[in-house]
């Protein structure tokens, strides 16, 4: 219940700043990647404000043993750097540059622009299904 | 912001603080990263492992109720390209790319370069990469996004 909440908090408020960042609109995004056009560097801005806050948490994490209402930190295993992470963002660095949008502000776009938010959704679902089903390597099991 | 017209630095930045403490409240309460691409294939139970099915909904579902939210006071652009055939490739290169990649702006930009974590610190400087080069390429070819 208090994990539901906090999620919800979470997501919310990250929603929210995505919406006041500007980070929301695909044509601003782009513009930060358009360094040989109208450069907006807005995103720098953007990434260097959600960045402090992250790595005052980092140093709360090692300094605790659990979180604050769950079993344990479920962070990332610090696994190697392979051709599957590099291809991947790679690719997934073109997508962002052909319309300026990632995962997060697609998804909360649907609140501003819902119709293009949904057809970039479902495209990425599509994407993720592909990878689930056709990228992922057998498990020897 | 001079030489730069349509740059929003404050806004930017606040908005920036928002992203981060949302990302610290997920971390510090739940231990889970807020990383949008895993728990968006958590939530279509795309992903082996993450985090449960019920956070990453609840997560996934706040990000469009906090747009709407700051929508109903104040003007929020989204300018998205005009050709739906772009806008679904592109989709589907991301939703690709962020799985085999293992995380997008969020997960590696945001929850990993602050960990200084060197997977992310690689992903995050290949992802802008491409991304630099794809609208480039896309400006000599003088193609309109």
């Amino acid at each position: 219940m208090r994990q539901g909440i906090l999620s919800l908090v979470s997501g919310t408020l990250f929603g929210a700043g995505l919406a006041v960042s500007g980070m929301i609109d695909p044509a601003r995004v782009r513009a930060f990647l358009d360094v040989t056009g109208a450069w907006d560097p807005t995103l720098a801005f953007v990434m260097a404000g959600a960045i402090l806050p992250m790595a005052i948490a980092w140093l709360v994490v090692r300094a605790r043993s659990t979180p604050i209402v769950a079993e344990q930190f479920y962070t990332p295993a610090t696994s190697p750097i392979d051709a599957r992470l590099i291809a991947g963002a790679a690719l997934f660095g073109i997508g962002w540059g052909l319309v300026g949008l990632c995962p997060g502000p697609a998804i909360a776009a649907l609140a501003i622009q819902p119709a293009p938010a949904l057809l970039f959704i479902a495209a990425m679902a599509l994407g993720a299904a592909i990878h689930r089903f056709a990228l992922i390597p057998r498990r020897s099991a | 912001m001079p030489g730069f017209p349509h740059a929003m630095p404050l806004a930017g930045f606040i908005g920036g603080l928002m992203i981060g403490v949302a990302a610290a409240i997920m971390l510090l309460g739940n231990g889970r990263i807020a990383g949008v691409s895993g728990m968006f294939a958590r939530v279509l139970g795309l992903s082996q492992g993450g985090a449960p099915w019920m956070m990453a909904l609840l997560f996934t579902v706040g990000l469009p109720l906090g747009a709407a939210l700051v929508a109903a006071n104040r003007d929020v652009e989204a300018r998205f390209p005009t050709s739906l055939g772009l806008i679904a490739v592109a989709g589907l290169i991301v939703g690709i790319g962020t799985r085999l990649g293992a995380g997008c702006t969020s997960g590696h930009g945001v929850c990993g370069l602050s960990r200084l974590s060197p997977r992310s610190i690689v992903a995050t400087g290949t992802f802008m990469a491409t991304g630099i080069a794809t609208v480039t390429l896309m400006r000599l070819a003088g193609v309109v996004a």
